[in-house]
C-alpha cells in the first residue's frame, strides 16, 4: 500500500483510520465483543472525519490549497481544453516555465490561456521553480496578453503560485517592473479576462495575471498579501504561529467573497479537490464558460471601463 | 594652551557625546544628530538647511511628507487634497499588535491621517498635481486609503491634464488590510496605465526604502523614474532572499545605484538637484503639451 500524503490538520483522523484498518485484518470469528468495538470505533471515526473536513479551518484550507496531488494547471488545461498550443519565451531573455502562455479551445470557444504552473514531480519543481516565476515569466505572459488583445480573444488564467521568485536574478532583471508592467497591461486588454484561483494566490506574483473581469475561487484556494508563515515571522518573530495569522488575513475564497474581491465560491469534492480531480476540473470548467457568456458582446471600451470601475471599487475608508 | 583656547576645547567636549554605543541618550534631542552611515555628528540646523543630507558623507536621511514638499515644490504653492480620507480597520486585524492601535500611534507621531500627502503645486513654474509618501506612518504601506489617494491623484492629473510628480518611500503592501491592500496594486497600475494612454506626463522619484508591493506597482510605471544616491529599492526584502537562497548578498545589492546599472530606473539624482531635474523634465515632457 502506498502511503498518502497526510496533511497536518488530518493527522488525528488518518491515526485512527490507520488503526481500524489494522484491526479489520484480524480474524475475528470468535471474538464479537471485538467486532462490536470495531463498529463503534468506526462510527466515532465517521463523525471526526465530518467535523474534520465540514469545517475547515482557513489554515486547513492553505495545506489543502498546497496538498503535493492537488490538480495543478496543466492538468486543469489537459482535462479542460482541446487544440492546445504553448507559446514560450517573453521575446528578451528567455523562457520562464513556472509560467504557462497559449492558446486553448475551451467548450468550441477559442481563448488564451494564462497560469502559474508547478510541477508533479521533484525535476518538474526544479525547472519551474516550484511555480513561482522570475520576470520574463511576467513578461511572456504580458506578451500574451496583448496577442489575446489584438486577436480578440478572451483570457483564462489559472493561478497557483506562492509568490514571485525571491532571488537575486529575478531583482536584477526586474521583478518589481515586469509585475507592474503586467499589472497595466491587464487592466488594459480589450477582451473578457476570466481568473481562476485553483490553489495558492501569493501576493503580487499572484496578482500579475490575477484580476479581471471575474474572478472564481475553488472552495479551498487561498488568496493573500502575504503567506501566513512570513506574516507571522513580521508579527510574532515567528512563523509557527502561521494558523493564527491564516486567519486575520481573511485569505478564504469565502472571505474574499464577503470583501467584494471573489465573484463565486466554486465548492470542490469532499476533503479537497485531490481527492476526485475529475469533479474539480468540471466544476470549474462549467464556471469559468458560464462566466464567458455572461462577458460575451461586450464591446471593448465597456469592458475595460468596467473593469477599471471593478478595481476602482476595491478598498475600504471613512 | 592660550586661556581663549581652553575654553573653545572645554565649550565643544560639553557637546561631544561619548562614543559608547550604548549611551546614545548623550546626543541631545534635535540638536545633535549622529549620521546613520558616517557617524558624524552633524549639527541640525546645518542638516535642515542641507535638506537633510550629510555634508561629511552625502548619506540622505528620510524625510517627513511636508519636509519633502517644502523640499521639492516652489515655495507656498502646494494646496492639499483629500486630507480627511482615513483608514479603517475592514478585517479587525488582532494578531500580536492590532491594527487600530498601530494606525492611532502613527497618527499621533506623524499627524497625518494616512501614509500619503497628495494635492496641487508647482515645480519650477510648471504647475503639477503631486503624491508624497511618509515612511513615519506604518512604514508608509499601502493599503485601501493610499491606493485611493494615488488612484485619485492620477485621475487628478488626466482630468486636469497635469503632469503627476510622485514621490515614493515604502515597506510594500499594507499586511492588515489583507487582500483589499494587495489590490491596491493593481488599482493604481491600471489609473497609472490611463494617464499613460493619455500623453499627461509621469515622474516618479523612488526614496529610501521602495519594496515590495509597492515598487511593484505604479512608482515604476513613470514615463522617468529618478531615485535618491543610496535608496534601498527593491521587491523582495533582502532577509527573505537571503533565506530563499541561503547565502549573503552582495554589498550594493538593491540600492539606486543597482537599479540604475540594472537598468531600471533613469536617473540616480542628488536631493539637492531634484527640484532642478524635475523642472527641467517638466519642460521637455510638456513641450507639446503631451496632446495625444
Amino acid at each position: 500500500m502506498t502511503r498518502r500524503f497526510v496533511m497536518e490538520f488530518e493527522r488525528p483522523l488518518v491515526e485512527l483510520e490507520d488503526k481500524i484498518a489494522e484491526l479489520r485484518t484480524l480474524d475475528l470469528t470468535d471474538k464479537p465483543d471485538l467486532a462490536t468495538e470495531i463498529a463503534i470505533l468506526a462510527q466515532e471515526i465517521d463523525q471526526l472525519r465530518h467535523e474534520t473536513y465540514e469545517h475547515l479551518t482557513p489554515w486547513a484550507r492553505v495545506q489543502i490549497a498546497r496538498h503535493p496531488d492537488r490538480p495543478k494547471t496543466t492538468e486543469f488545461i489537459e482535462a479542460l481544453f482541446t487544440d492546445v498550443i504553448e507559446l514560450h519565451g517573453d521575446r528578451l531573455y528567455g523562457d520562464d516555465e513556472a509560467i504557462f502562455a497559449g492558446f486553448g479551445t475551451l467548450s468550441g470557444r477559442r481563448v488564451v490561456i494564462l497560469g502559474h504552473r508547478k510541477g508533479k514531480t521533484t525535476k518538474e519543481n526544479v525547472r519551474r521553480n516550484f511555480g513561482s516565476p522570475h520576470p520574463e515569466g511576467f513578461r511572456k505572459a504580458m506578451r500574451v496578453m496583448r496577442l489575446a488583445d489584438r486577436f480578440g480573444l478572451p483570457i483564462v488564467s489559472f493561478l497557483d503560485t506562492a509568490g514571485a521568485f525571491p532571488g537575486i536574478e529575478a531583482e536584477e532583471r526586474g521583478q518589481s517592473l515586469a509585475i507592474a508592467e503586467s499589472l497595466a497591461a491587464l487592466s488594459q486588454v480589450a477582451v473578457p479576462v476570466v481568473v481562476a484561483g485553483i490553489g495558492e494566490g501569493g501576493s503580487g506574483g499572484a496578482l500579475a495575471i490575477g484580476f479581471g473581469d471575474r474572478l472564481i475561487m475553488l472552495e479551498n484556494a487561498y488568496y493573500s498579501v502575504i503567506s501566513p508563515e512570513a506574516c507571522a515571522s513580521i508579527l510574532y518573530k515567528d512563523s509557527s504561529h502561521a494558523e493564527t495569522a491564516a486567519g486575520c488575513l481573511k485569505m478564504t475564497a469565502e472571505d474574499l467573497v464577503g470583501l467584494g474581491i471573489v465573484d463565486e465560491v466554486v465548492p470542490e469534492p469532499f476533503g479537497g479537490a485531490h481527492n476526485e480531480p475529475e469533479a474539480a476540473f468540471v466544476a470549474i470548467g462549467e464556471r469559468i464558460s458560464a462566466a464567458l457568456d455572461e462577458l460575451d458582446g461586450q464591446e471593448r471600451a465597456t469592458l475595460v471601463q468596467r473593469r477599471y470601475e471593478r478595481l476602482r471599487a476595491i478598498g475600504v475608508y471613512a | 594652551m592660550p586661556i581663549a583656547d581652553w575654553f573653545k576645547a572645554r565649550e565643544s567636549r560639553k557637546y561631544t557625546p561619548a562614543s559608547d554605543k550604548s549611551a546614545p541618550a548623550e546626543v541631545p534631542d534635535g540638536v545633535w544628530v549622529k549620521c546613520e552611515s558616517c557617524k558624524h555628528i552633524i549639527y541640525e540646523g546645518e542638516l535642515v538647511a542641507d535638506q537633510r543630507v550629510c555634508r561629511h558623507c552625502g548619506h540622505h536621511f528620510a524625510l517627513s511628507a511636508p519636509e519633502r514638499i517644502g523640499s521639492l515644490v516652489d515655495e507656498g504653492s502646494f494646496v492639499e487634497k483629500d486630507a480627511g480620507l482615513s483608514p479603517g480597520d475592514p478585517l479587525s486585524f488582532s494578531a500580536a499588535k492590532p491594527y487600530g492601535a498601530s494606525l492611532d500611534k502613527a497618527r499621533e507621531q506623524s499627524g497625518l491621517n494616512e501614509a500619503i500627502v497628495t494635492g496641487s503645486a508647482a515645480i519650477g513654474g510648471h504647475d503639477v498635481v503631486i503624491g508624497v509618501m511618509d515612511f513615519r506612518f506604518v512604514g508608509a504601506s499601502m493599503g485601501s486609503v493610499v491606493g485611493e489617494k494615488v488612484a485619485r491623484a492620477f485621475e487628478a492629473a488626466l482630468s486636469q491634464r497635469k503632469p503627476l510628480v510622485m514621490v515614493i518611500s515604502s515597506g510594500g503592501a499594507r499586511m492588515q488590510e489583507g487582500m483589499l491592500s494587495l489590490m491596491q496594486m493593481a488599482k493604481t497600475s491600471a489609473a497609472a496605465a490611463r494617464l499613460s494612454d493619455a500623453g499627461v506626463p509621469y515622474i516618479s522619484i523612488l526614496a529610501d526604502p521602495t519594496y515590495g508591493g509597492v515598487t511593484a506597482s505604479f512608482p515604476v510605471l513613470a514615463d522617468v523614474i529618478l531615485a535618491e544616491p543610496g535608496a534601498r529599492i527593491g521587491f523582495t526584502g533582502p532577509r527573505i532572499i537571503e533565506q530563499t537562497i541561503r547565502q549573503k548578498l552582495p554589498k550594493g545589492f538593491q540600492t539606486s545605484e543597482f537599479m540604475l546599472e540594472h537598468g531600471m530606473i533613469d536617473s540616480v539624482v542628488p536631493r539637492s538637484e531634484l527640484r532642478d531635474t524635475v523642472g527641467l523634465l517638466l519642460e521637455y515632457l510638456s513641450a507639446k503639451g503631451g496632446e495625444r
